[in-house]
């Protein structure tokens, strides 16, 4: 019978992640539940989110208590079909024991790197079937941006993010970098990869670069999905883009990263570390100043991508969150034709704080 | 007439307005400080003249020196700014240091001059990294560190000769031997007879000179310049001179003999020497030399005047330029 | 990439990378290549305990071994400090510094002030800190206040590897003399650390954890043990912030009050000797800034005002180990 009894278990998000802390359940005991549906609130010291369920059936026994701390792939729920008896469901429960894993495993799906024409890019790669999806972070950001995204996305095709140039852990010593230099990474990774085309699924400024893509090799983009994206618009909250590459200390940086969110209160200490940490290493200061100079202009965007996406006809959706405090949800409405969400109650960062619906759309789009 | 100087007139004039510039700062400073128109105290290099300046003659202002607590003449003798000099003895806000160091720290390092030292021996350490910079940097820059018969005796000054003959470096220790560690004689406080046989012991050549003779002092430093700019390593050089004042401005000087700072004055005066010299060859002219006088009389009347007229620090000046950044 | 690296291999690769960057920049100190001409290998220890090993087949001219002459080396590096290097001296032990303190605090600490601003010294002057390797008396200290107490100086002691690679590349850029000390019972400490090179700014406490109840302050070895003191401390719902100074001089009190006014509660640990250290440094300054918000006595954890003692049985005593900072804590709390 114990094939029909299916495990809860502690997700792993991120490299870093070892042990999370189980905020709160969202369903009670008895309840069917859908693969999507929200079950529980899981924080790590770097972030804290929804758990969606990765498999259906009815839930028999939360074995997780709120505001316990588990490893990562612990045990802390069980699903199983009305026919399963309880004491096969305690005998499940006794005798779960924490998947063993191979010491390089241990530290989640690894990251590549790929030595391109314009520098070291680092990547990462969820196995699939179909066309790929390639996730592209905003300015300033990493591929760590799709933490609550990618596995979710696995489900439905291939999945790569990177580490745009300047970004995260790839080449920091580009001349000039703008747009140009954006488009060039995202085309050659694709190259590297095989990867004839793709599903290009862009946050903000990679909102704008996706699209650039999309315009000088349409044959490469099966479709777009724009998260509050730049490039709609001229609008742009120059003060966050200013703080961010301004901020020279976690003091700094803390008020800057609220602008991020809908709930100011995921600005973890953790999370602003890491950026500190990024922004320190030789070389980012001075891209970031770079690439601002490019991109932005007198406090506005310098570079659009709704003329150019005229000619692009596969399916372009947009997604926003309601409350983003750094790009106007306004220019959600900028590209004739696409199809449009706003999600309530969440900020910029829509991907992390909405990461089921944006989940949900990007799947039902490819 | 021929020259008989290994310098042409210029660099005799030169040499001379040194030397007379050095002597007439300090006799004023004699003066003024005796009046108590100046804070703290002084240690005067007058009578020491042709030791600093004989070696300086060579000197650039890539080459660096550390001085020590009688530090005025070096300074000189190396081209700081007198009236900088004069402005910071008086702790005014215009002197050399901003009136944040007084008569024994004056530097200037754009002149190559490294600071005069209250810590006696601490030069010699900072001159090896001197030459170890201009080593590893491919310049011909030398490294010269002063220090007296006192300061002959403290550990730094041995481990840095040690060290400079280790690693052949274009450092020059000159010892200025007046005789005296404040009221110490020579002949009490060093072990060795000989500051050549110290030399010996860490392998490298000494050179015992006439201080106040000026043309010794320029002949042998100028061999031991040379052959530290072309790596032929480290030198000690000993100048006997002359200390004309006690060890600070107010010392009685009840150590010294009987008649011993008259005698010194009227014989053993290294200015007078210079003249005589120069004057007996027919190469210079007395009134050459008494024109030199009187524009350096005036420059030191100028710079005390200016220096007395000069603001003070302010109270916001009491912590800056602690660090460079904080 | 990040990947794990010990603090010993964090400083080896700052040193690597900076000398890379700044061929200006030198390494000075005894056996730092080691073998130095002997008749076998060169590059044979790479310092006592290994540090710089293989920097010198990387940077031969970068790299001296000098005599056993702590006053002529160090002051050299100050020397050449003025002249263009920028120097870093490595003394092998902390407990070195008085056979050249003369060098350090009434030259480079002193020459930019006595030079009315005139003068940048950028030296780095490296040493071993702190107990715990039965090294005795005169090989284990922990004299950071000594130099703290000086102005024109900079005080370092990193806790972990990432910080420790950070703020020695920090040290070597920055234009001010800097003594940066490496605690020798954290050099195999490992943490993930950056490939590429990076510098922490100077006076920037990192909150090595958060908590609402108390307050550690602390800096060095002490980091780790307070940090396991906080771990046992939560099983009793006790909710410990422990804040890593990193940097001693410049210090980082705003990160200090701002905690203090939060919890209410202060331990300082320290494992220098009591009196006029960092501990009571802390202490004045809180009570002076925030005293207002304190709901209980600060309290102090230090070493006792006694030499380090040899016999391990001493020594463990010597050291303010977990044990001893969770009861200060309890104490605070008024358990």
């Amino acid at each position: 019978m114990s094939d029909l009894i299916t495990p809860i278990l502690m997700p792993k998000w991120g490299l870093s992640m070892r042990e999370g802390t189980l905020a709160a359940w969202h369903v009670e005991e008895g309840t069917e539940i859908s693969p999507g549906d929200e079950i529980m609130d899981v924080e790590t010291d770097k972030i804290a989110n929804v758990v969606e369920a990765a498999d259906g059936g009815l839930l028999r026994r939360r074995v997780g208590q709120a505001g316990e701390v588990y490893p990562v792939r612990a045990l802390l729920g069980v699903l199983a079909p009305a026919e399963v008896s309880d004491a096969e469901v305690d005998a499940y429960v006794d005798a779960f024991e924490m998947p063993q894993v191979e010491e390089d495993e241990d530290s989640g799906p690894a990251h590549d790197y790929a030595d391109l024409p314009i520098g070291r890019i680092r990547y990462t790669t969820r196995e699939g079937e179909g066309v790929p999806i390639l996730l592209i972070h905003g300015f300033g950001g990493d591929l760590d941006n799709w933490l609550f995204n990618i596995d979710a996305l696995a489900e439905k095709a291939p999945v790569h993010a990177l580490d745009l140039p300047g970004h995260g852990q790839s080449v920091k010593a580009v001349d000039n970098p703008g747009l140009g230099t954006m488009v060039d990474a995202v085309v050659q990774l694709m190259d590297h990869l095989n990867i004839e085309k793709a599903h290009l699924v862009g946050h903000s400024m990679g909102g704008l670069v996706s699209g650039q893509v999309a315009i000088d090799h349409p044959g490469r983009v099966a479709s777009l999905t724009l998260i509050c994206s730049a490039g709609l618009g001229e609008e742009i909250n120059s003060g966050y883009i200013d703080g961010f590459v301004g901020a020279a200390s976690r003091k700094e940086l803390k008020p800057v990263l609220k602008d991020l969110f809908a709930d100011q209160s995921l600005v973890s200490r953790a999370m602003v570390d890491d950026l500190l940490k990024y922004k320190r290493l030789d070389g980012v200061q001075g891209f970031l100043e770079a690439l601002r100079g490019n991109l932005f202009v007198a406090g506005r965007q310098a570079a659009g991508i709704v003329a150019g996406l005229a000619g692009f006809s596969g399916p372009v959706q947009v997604i926003w969150g309601a409350g983003d405090a750094v790009i106007p949800q306004a220019h959600a409405n900028a590209i004739p034709g696409a199809s449009v969400t706003v999600i309530e109650g969440a900020g910029h960062m829509v991907q992390m704080e909405g990461s089921s619906r944006v989940n949900d759309l990007i799947r039902d789009q490819i | 007439m021929s020259n008989p100087f290994p310098l042409e007139k210029d660099g005799l004039l030169e040499a001379y307005r040194r030397m007379k510039t050095i002597r007439e700062f300090e006799e004023r400073l004699h003066v003024d400080f005796g009046r108590g128109d100046i804070p703290g105290f002084v240690h005067l290099y007058a009578g020491e003249e042709a030791a600093g300046v004989g070696i300086m003659m060579h000197l650039q202002d890539h080459d660096r020196i550390a001085s020590t607590h009688r530090g005025h003449g070096h300074c000189i003798a190396k081209g700081v700014d007198v009236k900088g000099m004069m402005a910071e003895i008086y702790g005014k806000a215009t002197g050399s240091c901003a009136g944040k160091g007084g008569s024994m720290h004056i530097a200037d390092l754009s002149k190559g001059m490294m600071g005069a030292n209250g810590i006696l021996g601490a030069g010699a350490p900072l001159v090896c990294g001197a030459a170890l910079a201009a080593q590893k940097l491919g310049h011909d820059g030398v490294g010269i560190t002063f220090f007296g018969d006192g300061a002959s005796n403290q550990g730094t000054v041995l481990e840095s000769m040690n060290l400079a003959a280790i690693w052949n470096l274009p450092a020059i220790f000159v010892v200025e031997n007046n005789g005296y560690a404040e009221s110490t004689s020579v002949d009490y406080a060093v072990a060795s007879d000989s500051y050549v046989d110290r030399a010996t012991g860490f392998g490298m050549p000494g050179i015992t000179v006439d201080g106040t003779d000026f043309f010794a002092v320029y002949e042998a430093a100028g061999e031991v310049v040379k052959r530290a700019r072309e790596g032929g390593g480290p030198t000690l050089l000993e100048c006997k001179m002359i200390r004309f004042f006690g060890h600070f401005e107010g010392d009685a000087q009840t150590y010294r003999a009987p008649g011993e700072n008259e005698d010194n004055r009227k014989n053993r005066d290294c200015l007078k020497i210079f003249r005589a010299k120069v004057t007996e060859a027919g190469v210079l002219t007395d009134a050459e030399l008494n024109a030199i006088d009187a524009e350096v009389m005036t420059l030191i009347e100028d710079a005390v005047r200016e220096a007395k007229a000069a603001p003070l620090p302010t109270p916001a000046d009491l912590t800056t330029d602690v660090y460079v950044s904080y | 990439m990040a990947r794990t690296l010990s603090m010993k291999d964090a400083i080896n690769e700052a040193l690597d990378q900076e000398m890379t960057r700044d061929p200006t920049v030198i390494m000075m100190g005894e056996d730092i290549v080691g073998g130095a001409g002997a008749a076998g290998e060169d590059d044979a220890w790479g310092g006592v305990l290994g540090v710089s090993k293989g920097l010198y087949h990387k940077h031969p001219k970068q790299m001296i071994d000098t005599p056993l002459s702590e006053s002529a080396y160090v002051g050299a590096a100050i020397g050449a400090a003025t002249c263009g290097l920028r120097p870093v001296a490595e003394l092998m032990f902390i407990d070195f510094m008085g056979v050249c303190l003369d060098q350090i605090y009434n030259q480079a600490a002193k020459f930019r002030y006595m030079f009315g601003g005139k003068a940048e010294t950028p030296v780095v002057i490296r040493a071993m800190c702190g107990a715990g390797f039965r090294a005795a008396a005169q090989h284990s200290q922990m004299l950071t206040p000594i130099f703290t107490h000086i102005p024109g100086l900079k005080v370092v002691c990193p806790s972990n590897a990432y910080d420790t690679k950070g703020l020695l590349i920090q040290a070597i850029r920055d234009n001010d003399p800097v003594i940066f000390l490496e605690h020798k019972n954290l050099y195999a400490s490992e943490c993930d650390v950056p490939e590429e090179p990076y510098a922490i700014p100077f006076g920037e406490a990192n909150i090595a954890r958060e908590g609402s109840n108390v307050t550690i302050v602390t800096y060095g070895l002490m980091v780790p043990n307070s940090l396991a003191a906080a771990e046992t401390l939560k099983k009793e719902g006790i909710d410990v912030e422990v804040i890593d100074l990193r940097t001693l001089s410049p210090i980082d009190m705003d990160t200090v009050i701002e905690s203090v006014e939060n919890t209410g509660r202060l331990v300082c640990v320290d494992e220098a000797n009591p009196r006029c250290s960092i501990a009571s440094d802390v202490s004045a300054s809180v009570a002076q800034e925030a005293f207002k918000a304190l709901k209980a006595p600060i309290a102090m954890v230090t070493a006792p005002h006694a030499p380090v003692p040899f016999s391990p049985a001493l020594e463990d005593l010597y050291i303010p180990s977990p044990d001893r900072i969770a009861a200060a804590v309890r104490k605070t709390m008024g358990a």
